[in-house]
């Protein structure tokens, strides 16, 4: 059996409100009622695992795992970073998902109309498991922006959706990670709901050392999840 | 030591189906929306409903998770845990109605906070366009009155929301189906967690 510690709560000072009016959906979408305190019982505490069987051998490399005739068009890039809890110690061995547009903003989803067009050798979505100190790594091309009809000229920034569970049910996140320097950031109402103390954490960092010679520039993410709500007592008490 | 502050939520956007339930897609999915299979020992069951909006308008790209024990009461979640006929978690994409669709088994009771079994129940999570956070709520079954009377969680729900949490019963072709509407806003607000 896992971990059965409960877990410190969701930090308001860290998330978006529920309703952030200049993001349109959330007015008829975000829940206006107080959200209803209940203490975590075993299904919060516990999660589904999965283990290696789950992953393909090419599911972290979207430059590879769909590729059909040749490579992806863009501008290959490594995005890696260490799950952590808030103690800063590693999540080990839990499911990292993401998807994105590939290089000219377009997605794979038969809903995307954008007239941008479609790369026959990339999906843009991929999964791996964090190794024991944490790490995940993926291999991509870097997405481009994509006009959305939030409002007049609205363009989403460059952006890689992740989904994680970490280490129980009540840990999930799914999130989005920018890249540093887009001026589209200023302007992205997603993005701006986050309190903004908190926004540069969802903005990778460019990082030399990820960064691949005569290969792909590297971009580092780290994602902190929620951790312990006791000091954790290590296995063996 | 200082702690870590924890990274921002946010939405999961209305394209994640090609990444998140791929099937459509000619990918494999880590979760389909059966986390039994045939063989799988309990009472077997449908649940479905809709995802709603403010206006009563269907969530027609929300991600529908659940997350359940056996029917003996107990989660799949240790390594080598489970078993091939019992995974406990699926997926489900809403369709342009909003409507998801779950083929599983009643979850038997488990302890609760206080040591005393709780009522059976299947935990859910929920994203979609439009939500920067996703949301927890739980589906009780209606004809375990007597159970969930006594369960610990829903007695800290308003009586007057209670029933948001209730799957209704029905019998189809034979099949037996639970009823469980999601509605973000309104009269009728589905009851969400903060857990």
């Amino acid at each position: 059996m896992r971990s059965r510690i409960p877990f410190r709560p969701r930090d308001p000072a860290s998330h978006p409100p529920m309703i952030h009016p200049d993001y349109r959906s959330t007015v008829l979408r975000g829940p206006t009622r107080p959200l209803v305190p209940v203490p975590q019982t075993l299904g919060d505490l516990t999660v589904p695992v999965y283990g290696h069987e789950a992953i393909g051998e090419l599911d972290h490399d979207l430059t590879r795992n769909a590729a059909r005739n040749g490579e992806p068009i863009g501008e290959r890039i490594v995005v890696a970073g260490r799950v952590l809890d808030e103690e800063g110690r590693p999540v080990r061995r839990t499911l990292v998902e993401i998807w994105q547009a590939n290089a000219a903003g377009r997605y794979v989803h038969r809903r995307d109309q954008h007239h941008a067009p479609l790369d026959p050798n990339f999906h843009g979505a991929g999964r791996c498991l964090t190794d024991e100190e944490g790490w995940y790594r993926f291999v991509t091309v870097r997405p481009g922006p994509y006009p959305w009809r939030n409002h007049a000229n609205a363009w989403r920034p460059s952006h890689i959706h992740f989904s994680l569970f970490g280490p129980a049910f009540v840990t999930r996140l799914v999130t989005q990670m920018y890249f540093p320097g887009d001026p589209l950031l200023a302007h992205d109402p997603i993005f701006q709901a986050v309190p903004a103390a908190a926004r540069e954490r969802l903005v990778a960092r460019f990082d030399l050392e990820l960064t691949r010679p005569e290969f792909a520039t590297g971009y580092r993410f780290d994602i902190v999840l929620r951790g312990p709500a006791e000091t954790p007592v290590e296995a063996g008490r | 030591m200082t702690r870590l502050r924890q990274t921002p939520s946010q939405t999961v956007g209305p394209y994640f189906a090609y990444a998140l339930t791929p099937e459509a897609y000619g990918y494999a999915a880590i979760a389909g929306n059966r986390p039994v299979t045939a063989e799988t020992p309990g009472r077997h069951l449908v649940i479905e409903g809709r995802v709603l909006d403010g206006a009563g308008d269907p969530v027609e790209d929300a991600l529908v998770e659940i997350w359940q024990a056996d029917a003996r009461g107990r989660y799949a979640d240790a390594p080598g845990g489970g078993s091939a006929d019992f995974v406990g978690f699926a997926r489900c994409g809403t369709d342009a109605e909003g409507r998801f669709r779950f083929e599983t088994v009643k979850p038997g009771r488990v302890p609760g906070p206080d040591g005393r079994l709780m009522a059976p129940h299947i935990h859910v999570c929920l994203t979609a366009r439009g939500l920067l956070n996703h949301l927890f709520t739980r589906i009780y079954f209606e004809d375990e009155a007597e159970a969930n009377a006594a369960d610990p969680i829903l007695s800290l729900v308003p009586e007057s929301r209670r029933g948001t949490l209730i799957a209704r019963r029905a019998h189809r072709h034979g099949a037996l189906v639970y009823r469980f509407d999601i509605h973000l806003q309104g009269e009728r607000e589905t009851v969400f967690f903060e857990v």
